[in-house]
This record gives structure tokens, C-alpha cells and sequence, in this order.
């Protein structure tokens, strides 16, 4: 075995141990531990948890690779996915907390005294974290495949158990303090690269002053000018000014993400399990500084590699790098097929540039710019392990975060809440464990078997949220006179029209040839691209359900008007929490 | 007007003062106004783009945290805090 897999071994099996140690510390006694850990965690640990809950293998793996490619049009993730937080930590965090029950859609049930409002809340709830969980399994499966050479169902087997032992066992609680371990791995493994790459090319070690600073090759060039002029010359958008779509896309785009964050239930859920509202809203602010820790660095990530790998292709302008010269990390990369090349005019050299015709680098995968990222500096292989560890933690930390909102939604809203009232605490903690054994299941068989819509999850899972769930939530506490229908007419009409535009463009289901429109920007309304429709689903939502509210006059009755008035004060919180 | 909506009127207030700051740093600084502003610099980024880039997530944190302190003193200020043995 060689060095870098004994490394890549120890690394990823040494934190998967402590996963074990973690759970059996923190096993579930109680339904309050296996739902929101006993409403006891300490704000500044629970804003780390909820880092890792939110930063997924997209965050650690994809994210830096689309800035990379995209430039400045890869901001929208960065301002959506982090603007989120603004709108979570004043709109909702302290009022859901205050109002102090276990999952979202009893929250919706309850605020529109109507069971049909929390089963469009459950469904809304299950197939956006479904499809966000089949990009967490499919992660797993990559990192064993990649870094161990373990087989892609072998390593999402290995990945299922782990997760299986501490989140059954332990709920909430498990799932707590299991990713407050993930969030330590994840931005260490994804700091150290970062800040060995900022060094060795600007001479600076913080990552997010390094991108604005001179190349250290004394030319005295700034990092950002220098990609711009190697990016230009070869006929690419020029970095730093390189838009996606038009203005009102990226605007768009970037409010939906930021809606659909504040939307997303396996993260709002980690806010019921603080002590109180004000834990509550400082847990928000906690939260946004440990994921800015990625979120400000992926940038800088981002660019450097592009620099790098622009670099090595083409070492002197005019100059491309002959292919028997190409370094090992190519080959190896190469060998995945995510990295082609393809000899067009045959003369032994690499042709990178715009021009689709003659480009010779006939692909270049977006993910292993992260992945890739330490071995293209020639960091020494622990580095490289720990990126391995660091990308099943981001992943593991999520799935476990989302099948708990699954399984909870299950066992606490459709069976407790709707369907068998009378269960006890004791076999609703037991059907719990069995709905999260299930969707553990079916998350991996989707994960070995990924259906067609798999690649159009994440357009999925964040116009659900955006167009159904936080409209649904901020009316709830903020517009007192919505009541049962106008709040369930807005939320089925914001769902229909962003499924029924991600569809027309993009397939129903995702299958090709059933999009009836085709996907095709000509056809976009207003130039938004499918993915950034949930902010329009969103003001859709909003508008039927004051329209209808007006129309027939309905006026919630007299207890939710109180509720409302109640959950809007902090005051006689604990109260709440053991009103249960 | 009750103590209960007079607070309720003060959050609405302060939460107006946070999301206009929101907007502005990043949908106005990050997206309208990028052209404009790329034509200042900050060391070797361009000013829009910082805003897009790194400015705008920095000042979301410092929202969030002003948000919660103020909150925190309005509590206290109208009577409506949580009891402290937390």
C-alpha cells in the first residue's frame, strides 16, 4: 500500500471512529433528544452543527470548481447561499424557537389549525430533502471510489452504516454532536490546502487577502489582473466581470437561493434544539461565521485553481505544454475520465481555449478542482487524505441532517400528528428509528440507482423551499390574518407554477425529451433560468394567499391570533419547550 | 397601543434598518451596481466584485450579530425578556 493511501486509510476511518465514540455517547432517550437533542445545545456549538448540516458535498466539492469556471457569475451561490442566514436569523429562527415544537410542518399544521396544510408542508418536505440527500450519497460514493479505489456501491455501503449507527441511535442528539466533529474536519481540510496554495502564490496565508494581493513571482502583478489577462487571451469571458445570464438572472437567482435556504427544514430544525429564542438568534449568527469560514475562502479557492491549472496547460503564452510532458496529477485525473484530452490538429500539445471547435481539453469536471486542488500545488499527501475526510464529513453531516428531517416527518407529523394520535412516546421513538432505518435505505438505493432527476436536484429542493415553505412560515408569523386556505391556495400555487416551469424546461421528472418548451433560454421567462424560479413561486405563493384571503374574508380564529401575539415576544419560552 | 405592539413595532423597525443593509451590500453593491463600482479597486480586487465576492458575506455576519445584540436590549427595554436561568 502506498504512503498516500495509508494516509487517505487512517484519515478517513481515524474520524469515522470518532462518528462511532460521539454516537454512543449521545445516545436518544427520549422523543425531545431523538427530535431537537433535548432542547440543550449551546448556541455557538449548535451554529457549528448547523454548518455542517448545511455545507454538503456540494458545498466542499462543487462549489469552488463552479466559481472557478464561472468567475463572478459564481457569486450567486456565494451571496445566496450565505444571505439565507440573514432572513432565517430575523425572519423565522426566533419565532419557530419560541414557539418550541419538534419539526416544520407541525409548526404549519398547527398555525393553519388545518392537518391538510401540515401534509403539503410533509410532502413539500420529503421530496426536497430526498433529492438533496441523493447528492450527499452519490458524494460518499465519489470520495471512496476516488481516494480509497473502493467500489462506488462498497464505499455508499460503508457511508450508509456510518451514518445509520449514530443517527438512529442517537437522533437529534447523535446528529448534533457528531457534526459539530464534521464541521472541525471539513474546514480543516478545507483551510490548509487553501491557505498552502495563497502562499505558495501570493505569499500571503490568508486565502481571502491572497486573491486581492500580487503574484509572488515579483512581477508585481495582482493574482485577479493576471487570470483575467491568461483567461482573455485564450478566448474565455474575462474573470472577474464574466456574468451568468443577464442581471435580472443573477439577481433572481441569487434571492432565490437565499429564500430557499431560509426554507430548507433539516436546517431550520437545528434551531429547536437551543435553549431559548435568544440562543436562538445568536446561534444564527454563529452559524453564518463558521460557514463565511468556507464561504469567503471558496473564492479564493476557486481562482487559484483556475490560475493553476491555466498555468501548467500553458506555462508562456503562445506556449502550450507538450502532452508526453503533462504532470502525474494529469494522468491520474485522466484515468477517472473526469479530465480529456483529445489531440485535434495533432501536433502533441495541449490547445486550451473558448473556441469549442478547436479546444483540445475536451473535459474538464467542475468537482476535481477541490479535489484535484493539492496535488495540481503538490502539497504533501497528508494534505490529500485529509481533503478525502473532509469531503465524506461535508457529505455525511448533511445526509444525517436531512434524513432526520425525513424520518421526523414521518413518525412525529404523519403518524403522531395526523394518522395515529394515540401512539406513545415510546413507539413513536421506535417508528422514528424504523422511518430513518427506511430512508437511510432508500436515500442509498437512489444513491446506487440515481434516477434521471438527480442532476436537477438541487433546482428541485431549493424551489420547493423557496416557493412553499418559507412563504408559508413568514405569513404564518407575520401576517396574522392569513388563515387555512388562503395560506394552503398560496403554497399549492407556488408550487405548481416553479415545478411546472422547472418541468416544461428541464423535463418532467427530469426525463429528457418530456420537456414540453425545451431548454432553451429563448424560451425563458424574462431570461431566468429554471433554477432561479423559486423566488418568482415565492411572490406567486404570496399573492394567492392574500388574494384569496381577501377574497373570502376568513379571518383565523381567536386561539391562532393569540398563538401568533405569543410566539412574537420571547418571554415564557421554557414554557413552551415542556409544553410537549 | 399595548407594550406587547410597541415592541413588535420596534423589531419591525430595526429588522427594516438590517434587510435594507442586506439589499443594499449585495443585490445593489453585488449585482445592479457591479459595473460602477468594478471601476474602484481594493487592493487587486475590483470593487463590485469584492462586494459579490466577500464584502457582502462579511457584512450579512455583522447583521446577524448587531440584529441579535439590539434585539437582546428590546427585550429587556419592554419587559419581554426570557426568565434567566438559561
Amino acid at each position: 500500500m502506498d504512503e498516500l493511501k495509508l494516509y487517505t486509510y487512517i484519515a478517513v476511518f481515524g474520524t469515522f471512529g470518532l462518528y462511532f465514540v460521539i454516537a454512543w455517547w449521545a445516545r436518544a432517550g427520549s422523543t425531545s433528544e431523538f427530535y431537537v437533542a433535548g432542547g440543550g445545545v449551546h448556541p455557538i456549538l449548535n451554529g457549528m452543527a448547523i454548518g455542517a448540516d448545511w455545507m454538503s458535498a456540494a458545498s466542499f466539492i462543487s462549489m469552488a470548481g463552479l466559481i472557478a469556471f464561472l468567475g463572478y457569475g459564481g457569486s450567486v451561490f456565494l451571496m445566496g447561499w450565505t444571505g439565507g442566514y440573514v432572513l432565517l436569523a430575523m425572519l423565522l429562527a426566533p419565532y419557530l424557537r419560541k414557539y418550541g415544537k419538534f419539526t416544520v410542518p407541525e409548526f404549519i399544521g398547527d398555525r393553519y389549525y388545518s392537518n391538510v396544510a401540515r401534509v403539503v408542508a410533509v410532502l413539500c418536505l420529503i421530496i426536497a430533502s430526498l433529492t438533496y440527500v441523493i447528492g450527499q450519497m452519490k458524494g460518499v460514493g465519489v470520495a471512496f471510489s476516488r481516494f480509497l479505489e473502493v467500489d462506488y456501491g462498497l464505499g455508499l455501503g460503508i457511508g450508509m452504516f456510518v451514518v445509520w449507527v449514530y443517527a438512529v441511535l442517537g437522533g437529534m442528539k447523535g446528529i448534533t454532536y457528531t457534526q459539530i466533529a464534521q464541521y472541525c474536519v471539513l474546514i480543516f481540510a478545507y483551510t490548509v490546502p487553501a491557505v498552502f496554495i495563497s502562499l505558495h502564490l501570493t505569499g500571503n496565508p490568508i486565502p481571502q487577502i491572497g486573491l486581492g494581493s500580487t503574484l509572488a513571482d515579483g512581477s508585481g502583478v495582482y493574482l485577479l489582473d493576471k487570470l483575467d489577462l491568461i483567461v482573455t487571451d485564450l478566448g474565455f469571458k474575462e474573470y472577474t466581470t464574466a456574468k451568468l445570464g443577464s442581471t435580472l438572472n443573477m439577481f433572481m437567482y441569487t434571492l432565490s437561493l437565499m429564500i430557499g435556504t431560509a426554507g430548507l427544514p433539516h436546517v431550520i430544525m437545528r434551531f429547536f434544539t437551543v435553549p431559548s429564542v435568544k440562543g436562538a438568534r445568536s446561534s444564527a449568527g454563529w452559524a453564518l461565521i463558521f460557514i463565511a469560514a468556507l464561504y469567503t475562502v471558496a473564492p479564493a479557492v476557486g481562482a487559484m485553481a483556475r490560475l493553476n491549472l491555466m498555468n501548467t496547460i500553458q506555462p508562456a503564452s503562445a506556449e502550450p505544454l507538450e502532452y508526453e510532458q503533462r504532470p502525474q496529477w494529469f494522468k491520474n485525473w485522466e484515468k477517472t475520465g473526469l479530465l480529456k484530452f483529445e489531440d485535434k490538429n495533432g501536433d502533441g500539445k495541449i490547445q486550451y481555449v473558448a473556441d469549442k471547435a478547436t479546444n483540445e481539453m475536451v473535459k474538464v469536471d467542475r468537482d476535481i478542482m477541490v479535489l484535484a486542488n493539492p496535488e495540481i500545488a503538490n502539497l504533501p499527501n497528508w494534505v490529500i487524505a485529509l481533503v478525502a475526510a473532509g469531503g465524506l464529513a461535508a457529505a455525511l453531516s448533511t445526509a444525517a441532517g436531512l434524513l432526520l428531517a425525513i424520518s421526523s416527518s414521518i413518525s412525529h407529523d404523519l403518524m403522531k400528528g395526523v394518522f395515529m394520535p394515540h401512539i406513545s412516546e415510546k413507539s413513536e421513538l421506535r417508528a422514528g428509528r424504523i422511518a430513518m432505518t427506511v430512508s437511510i435505505l432508500v436515500a442509498g438505493y437512489l444513491g446506487l440507482n440515481p434516477p434521471g432527476f438527480a442532476a436537477g436536484t438541487v433546482a428541485l429542493a431549493f424551489g420547493l423551499a423557496a416557493s412553499s415553505i418559507f412563504p408559508a412560515l413568514m405569513m404564518g408569523i407575520f401576517a396574522k390574518s392569513i388563515g387555512s386556505k388562503a395560506a394552503v391556495s398560496g403554497m399549492l400555487a407556488g408550487i405548481g407554477i416553479t415545478l411546472l416551469y422547472i418541468f416544461q424546461h428541464e423535463g418532467i421528472m427530469f426525463i429528457k425529451g418530456t420537456a414540453f418548451l425545451g431548454d432553451m433560454a429563448k424560451n425563458w421567462f424574462f431570461g431566468i433560468e429554471p433554477k432561479a424560479f423559486g423566488a418568482v413561486g415565492a411572490m406567486v405563493n404570496f399573492s394567492v394567499a392574500f388574494a384569496v384571503s381577501r377574497m373570502i374574508g376568513e379571518r383565523p380564529p381567536e386561539n391562532i391570533q393569540q398563538m401568533i401575539e405569543d410566539i412574537r415576544i420571547p418571554a415564557g419560552s421554557s414554557a413552551a419547550a415542556t409544553g410537549h | 397601543m399595548n407594550k406587547h405592539q410597541s415592541y413588535w413595532k420596534a423589531n419591525l423597525r430595526l429588522m427594516a434598518i438590517c434587510l435594507s443593509i442586506w439589499f443594499v451590500v449585495s443585490f445593489l453593491f453585488g449585482i445592479i451596481l457591479v459595473e460602477p463600482l468594478n471601476n474602484f479597486h481594493l487592493g487587486g480586487y475590483k470593487l463590485g466584485f469584492w462586494f459579490a465576492q466577500q464584502g457582502s458575506i462579511y457584512t450579512f455576519v455583522a447583521l446577524v450579530f448587531f440584529y441579535s445584540s439590539r434585539m437582546n436590549k428590546l427585550d429587556k427595554e419592554y419587559g419581554v425578556q426570557e426568565d434567566e436561568e438559561q
